[in-house]
């Protein structure tokens, strides 16, 4: 951020940004308005928390789940979560046996309405890379560990398919409502490089 | 389709190191960037798979080293000078006076 102050000079890459920008809205063919709206859908409106509704629902009711692994695009629609970069959804479901893992080898492809948009780690070399090579060392690297005979399942997003992990329900969450367990969800554990977090002791 | 971009499996690249609690946007231009491919993404100037296309074409080394809105920008500039849409010296031109202005 040190390059945006006020008083500090510009990037050559901030110019080239403000040069285009300047360019498209002079020739009529961007509207900074409706710039200024995009940046602030996906800045605060959509994110991790659309997927932990989904997730969270899933877990309280089967048949919801049912639909959702079926036809995972509709199930997300129904909770009000489609469009870009999220028109061809696909769920795939946690087990003791299997643990599944999301990656774009080639670019950048995530479930923009139901994670928002991704974290840098996620577009790296380093991920892209070791996601599909070396799975374990990666969840090790996240700091998630999984018995030696569970099966690791990586799956490689594209420009047409968009993938959502539905996270193991954590133990002690019995009888806990829809909203307590989506504060469980985390963005990590619906791209597979995480687990939902416990529920604390004193939860209400 | 092997180039730089197709980075499954390859070695050497490093450890992952995810940033705690990450804003989604690390600068400024970066918000503006995502915007403007929005915006003429939505105008009809180019399709999702040309835009990859166009940072497939990137220099390799500099793929690598530069940040990810990076690769939106030259994406979005390639297309638009190509399509004839923004012309290459326009850019050029504009971004001097922007940085005279800005001095």
């Amino acid at each position: 951020m040190a390059h945006d102050g006020h008083n500090a000079p510009l990037s050559d890459t901030a110019l080239r940004v403000k040069a285009l920008e300047s360019l498209l809205v002079e020739k009529g063919l961007v509207d900074p308005q409706a710039l200024d709206a995009i940046v602030d859908t996906y800045e605060t409106k959509v994110g991790p928390h659309n997927g932990a509704r989904v997730v969270a629902r899933a877990w309280i009711d089967p048949e919801y789940k049912r639909r959702l692994l079926q036809d995972a695009t509709a199930a997300i629609a129904e909770l009000g979560y489609s469009g870009v970069q999220g028109e061809d959804m696909v769920v795939v479901e946690n087990t003791p046996e299997v643990h599944n893992m999301v990656v774009c080898t080639l670019c950048s492809c995530y479930p923009w309405p139901t994670l928002g948009l991704p974290p840098n780690w996620y577009k790296s070399a380093p991920y892209r890379s070791r996601a599909v090579i070396d799975p374990r060392g990666v969840l090790r690297e996240f700091g998630v560990s999984l018995p030696e005979d569970a099966e690791v399942r990586v799956w490689d997003s594209n420009a047409e398919l968009r993938y959502l992990v539905l996270p193991m329900r954590p133990e002690g969450t019995e009888g806990m409502g829809e909203d307590q367990l989506a504060a469980l969800v985390t963005r990590d554990s619906m791209i597979g490089t995480g687990l939902a977090k416990a529920p604390s002791k004193r939860a209400a | 389709m092997n180039g730089m971009h197709d980075l499954g499996g390859a070695h050497g690249m490093g450890p992952i190191a995810p940033e705690p609690n990450e804003p989604v946007f690390h600068a400024e231009w970066e918000r503006r960037m995502f915007g403007l491919f929005i915006a003429s993404f939505a105008g009809g100037h180019f399709n999702v798979d040309e835009f990859r296309h166009a940072i497939e074409r990137m220099d390799p080394a500099h793929y690598l080293e530069s940040p990810y809105y990076e690769h939106w920008l030259h994406s979005a500039e390639t297309l638009l000078v190509e399509k004839g849409v923004l012309g290459r010296e326009e850019l050029e031109d504009r971004k001097a006076r922007l940085a005279k202005e800005g001095s």
